[in-house]
């Protein structure tokens, strides 16, 4: 389960962003803000020559001694990103992947919801219900 | 104190509510507290009270007195129409509505409101049912009119719709009939009692109504009686406090109590209402039918298609004039548009619509869908709501009968197949097949192949299923083939990101039954773009220098034709070999559809015989499908001279096949090379490949017999022959050792950079 999950939007600002209250939110936000740097160079690494296919999945991101950062940019230049604990040793990239995927429809829902404009914070309590299902259940 | 005249109407109110709030009798005096409570309760800012207070004179006072109570209502009146508080407007204006109060003054209001009933709904409508409906209004309809020209509302033909806003519209909408009937004469009694009895039921919803008149007016823009509204809300003063239950049965027995006959028709209506509500209350989010007409009015005003969408901005804009937080709106909407399309259908503008009444009565939106709410689909939620089975609404107008949790939207569906292809893939990887590398390369591989996601799926998995990536090999071994054609495709891969590759590639490799010979001949080429064409560049240089001359007296036209690369093996044929030219024409039809090798094959086959210049033009035709073809002719004289070499105690037969098995072209050195290396373990493996091999060996082979004929028959030139090969041989030979020091040095460089590779991902093994 994710220690932490935030969306960033195309222009590197935070649409959303929460974390498993019981730790140093702070921490969390700093993590997330370095890790956007690792996606834009992914990004850029792969995004030049095969822009129609450019995977949404970017993988771990880097690993400290505490967590694991996982990244997911949408067409649209918007970036997932979930921090896992690193003790939670089981988690497979699949199931890393379909965090992100349903990170990314439930996103899509609150995009369409017409009274929802684009950059600003994502507020929907739908959106919240999902994430908190896959927040880490304790704390 | 200024003076202060009051129509009927209004003195009657200002009586009651006098009386009302004189608690102590003193028919003089109203009790200030009482008084206080009577101004909040008109739901203005608390500096407007005070200002009214001050105008009236009770301040000066410090008491309230009849006129003074007086002109604090009518300046309360006058405020809540918005208008500035002026001490000259307490007579000027005229038609001012009645001042409203909202909370706790339940038996006041319904007193009086029984008095104005009976005033004047007798004299204007005569359905019974419409008793209930706050009788001023009727008084003050024309009132009402003026006052709607203050009222900044979109006018709306009259005849449309007797719909108003949601929060007005209930108590609205039967003035709205009534008007109707009055004025068009045509009205529906029944409606209209319906209506009216709806009506009661949502003025006792009313949430006290912090937006004065005009805004309610702007709210129900899109309904002809905005004047409605605020006679109406003089009347309507129950209390949203309380739940609409207790109150309705509050307030409807105490009207029933003071009753006259027209009373007793409104409790009765009231009573059914009540029914109607307390059935209501099993289900608070059930809707009416009237209600349901109401809102299917309104949603043609917007969609005159009963079976369309609305799309998300017509539906954001109706809802804004709703004045609900826009975070409300937005949760309304999360709850109403069930299949997530960003439209609303005739159902999901009723849930929504009934939301929003239902929050601007007070309600608290619910955290999901109310199942009386849902869609009239079949409901794939796996909440496994049912959804009500509503009369009226067939409306399974909504497109989509889709489980919301499903497919979300395209964007959504899009981008989750390419992901589900990849982790379908990536879970495919469960173990590479003989993967002779490290872990972490193959790792490597995978991060390599995940990023660069289906594009490596193409070059790998389809490798077989695409020789013309390869331009040619189709048919030949293709398992060899795929692994040079792998290598082009991906610069880092080597033989293991194919092994470790999806199971497809891992397949095709046992299919080729190639197992450590294929995986030789795969791990070697880094990019074999590179080394090809450093290697054609080199071979070509090479073989151009060694053949050139040689090639000159032989056959100069394949060799112009042939590109650079092609130049060696061309030479080759020529020097030596005589025509097994006969039998390489005859396989020529099998070999042009197979590989180029083939012509590598023939040539050397023919070369090795030294009888079969005509290879050349069939090496010619190969060559000339693809680049890949100077390579691999280059790689097959290397091949031809090695297995010469070693082998030619053996039969050619075995050379052929050698040479046959040395399919793939691609990195055509560096496979040839492992090729000649392990030519034992080949041949067996050429042997399984296919009867084309075969032909093509046959063919080669029915020319070797001529071989003795001719030795038979002409010695020296047999000798002449060995004489030439041996100088191809040692040429060969010399070519053979830079490829392969070429090849260490390609070899060197890759592993240099997987290393840096893995400094700059050290997460790559997860």
């Amino acid at each position: 389960m994710a220690v932490c999950i935030a969306v960033i939007a195309k222009e590197n600002y935070p649409l959303y962003i929460r974390s498993v209250p019981s730790q140093n939110e702070l921490k969390f936000h700093y993590t997330v803000h370095t890790s956007l740097d690792v996606v834009e160079e992914k990004v850029s690494a792969v995004g030049k020559s095969l822009a129609d296919q450019r995977e949404l999945y970017l993988g771990l991101l880097y690993p400290t001694e505490d967590y694991k950062v996982y990244g997911y940019v949408t067409n649209s230049k918007v970036k997932f990103v979930i921090v896992v604990d690193s003790s939670n040793t089981s988690l497979r990239d699949n199931e890393i992947r379909s965090m992100f995927r349903k990170l990314h429809n439930s996103f899509t829902d609150v995009m369409c919801n017409p009274f929802y404009n684009p950059g600003d914070p994502i507020q929907s309590k739908a959106f919240n219900g999902i994430v908190s299902g896959m927040m880490v259940q304790t704390g | 104190m200024e003076s202060l005249t009051l129509s009927d109407v209004e003195q009657k109110y200002y009586s009651e509510l006098f009386v009302y709030c004189d608690t102590d009798n003193t028919k003089k005096v109203a009790s200030n507290g009482r008084v206080l409570d009577l101004f909040r309760a008109a739901q203005l800012p608390s500096e407007v009270v005070l200002q009214i207070t001050e105008l009236c004179g009770a301040t000066r006072l410090g008491h309230f007195g009849r006129s003074q109570f007086y002109i604090a209502l009518k300046l309360i009146a006058i405020a809540q129409s918005g208008l500035p508080l002026r001490v000259e407007s307490l007579n000027s204006v005229k038609d001012l509505p009645l001042p409203r109060f909202v909370v706790g003054k339940n038996e006041a209001e319904a007193r009086h409101a029984a008095l104005y009933q009976d005033a004047d709904s007798q004299g204007l409508y005569p359905a019974p049912g419409t008793a209930l409906i706050p009788r001023p209004p009727g008084r003050g309809h024309q009132n009402k009119k003026d006052v709607s020209d203050l009222l900044p509302y979109d006018s709306q033909p009259e005849p449309t719709s007797p719909v108003i806003s949601p929060h007005q519209s209930p108590p609205t909408s039967p003035h709205s009939w009534r008007k109707h009937k009055r004025q068009h004469s045509g009205g529906n009694a029944d409606r209209q009692q319906v209506v009216a009895a709806t009506g009661a039921v949502w003025t006792q919803f009313r949430e006290p109504q912090t937006g004065d008149v005009t805004g309610d007016g702007m709210w129900s823009s899109h309904s002809p009686p905005p004047p409605l509204p605020p006679s109406q809300e003089s009347w309507v003063s129950f209390t949203a406090d309380t739940p609409p239950s207790s109150t309705l049965p509050a307030m409807h027995p105490s009207s029933v109590q003071e009753s006259t006959t027209i009373r007793t028709v409104a409790s009765a209506a009231t009573t059914n209402e009540i029914q109607r509500q307390s059935s209501g209350y099993d289900d608070p989010w059930k809707i009416t039918d009237e209600q349901r007409q109401y809102y299917i009015n309104q949603f043609k005003t917007i969609q005159p298609d009963l079976t369309g969408l609305i799309p998300g901005s017509a539906a954001k804009e109706f809802f804004t004039k709703s004045k609900l937080p826009i975070l409300e709106l937005s949760h309304i909407w999360e709850l109403s548009d069930f299949d997530k399309d960003g439209a609303l259908t005739l159902d999901e503008f009723c849930a929504a619509f009934h939301l929003v009444v239902a929050r601007k009565n007070g309600y608290d939106l619910p955290e999901k869908l109310p199942e009386s709410l849902m869609p009239k689909l079949i409901d794939l939620d796996d909440s496994a709501e049912v959804p009500e089975p509503a009369d009226e609404v067939g409306y399974s107008a909504s497109p989509v009968e889709v489980t919301p949790n499903k497919s979300p939207s395209m964007p959504s569906l899009n981008q989750a197949w390419p992901e589900m292809n990849q982790s379908n893939e990536d879970t495919a990887i469960v173990h590479p097949v003989p993967i002779r590398m490290t872990p972490s390369k193959i790792h490597m591989q995978e991060m390599e192949l995940k990023r660069t996601g289906s594009d490596h799926n193409h070059p790998t998995s389809p490798l077989l299923a695409k020789p013309p990536e390869l331009s040619e090999e189709t048919k030949l071994p293709p398992s060899m083939k795929f692994v040079a054609a792998n290598t082009v495709g991906d610069g880092y891969s080597s033989s293991d990101s194919f092994t470790s590759d999806q199971e497809p590639i891992t397949r095709q490799r046992s299919q080729s039954g190639a197992s450590p010979d294929a995986l030789k001949a795969v791990a070697p080429p880094p990019p074999p773009p590179r080394p090809q064409q450093s290697h054609s560049r080199s071979s070509s240089l090479d073989m151009n220098r060694t053949f050139a001359a040689p090639a000159a007296p032989g056959q100069p036209q394949p060799s112009a034709i042939a590109f650079p690369p092609a130049v060696p093996p061309r030479p080759l044929p020529t020097q030596g070999v005589p025509a097994g030219g006969a039998g390489l024409t005859t396989t020529s039809p099998q070999q042009i559809p197979q590989q180029p090798n083939f012509a590598d094959f023939s040539q050397f086959q023919a070369f090795a015989a030294s009888e079969q210049p005509s290879s050349l033009p069939d090496i010619d035709k190969h060559s000339e499908a693809g680049q890949v073809h100077k390579i691999s002719e280059g790689a097959g004289p290397l091949r031809a001279v090695k297995s010469d070499g070693p082998a030619d105690e053996r039969t050619s037969a075995t050379v052929n096949s050698a040479k046959g098995s040395s399919g793939p072209l691609a990195p055509p050195p560096k496979p040839v090379r492992r090729r000649l290396k392990s030519e034992d373990e080949l041949r067996p493996e050429d042997e399984q490949i296919g009867p084309q091999k075969a032909g093509a060996i046959a063919a080669p082979l029915t020319s070797q017999p001529s071989i003795p004929r001719s030795i038979g028959k002409d010695k020296k030139a047999i000798q002449a022959s060995i004489r030439r090969n041996k100088e191809t041989n040692t040429v060969l030979a010399r070519l053979n050792s830079e490829l392969q020091q070429q090849l260490k040095d390609l070899l060197e460089e890759r592993i240099s950079l997987e290393v840096q590779l893995e400094q700059l991902r050290p997460f790559s093994h997860l």
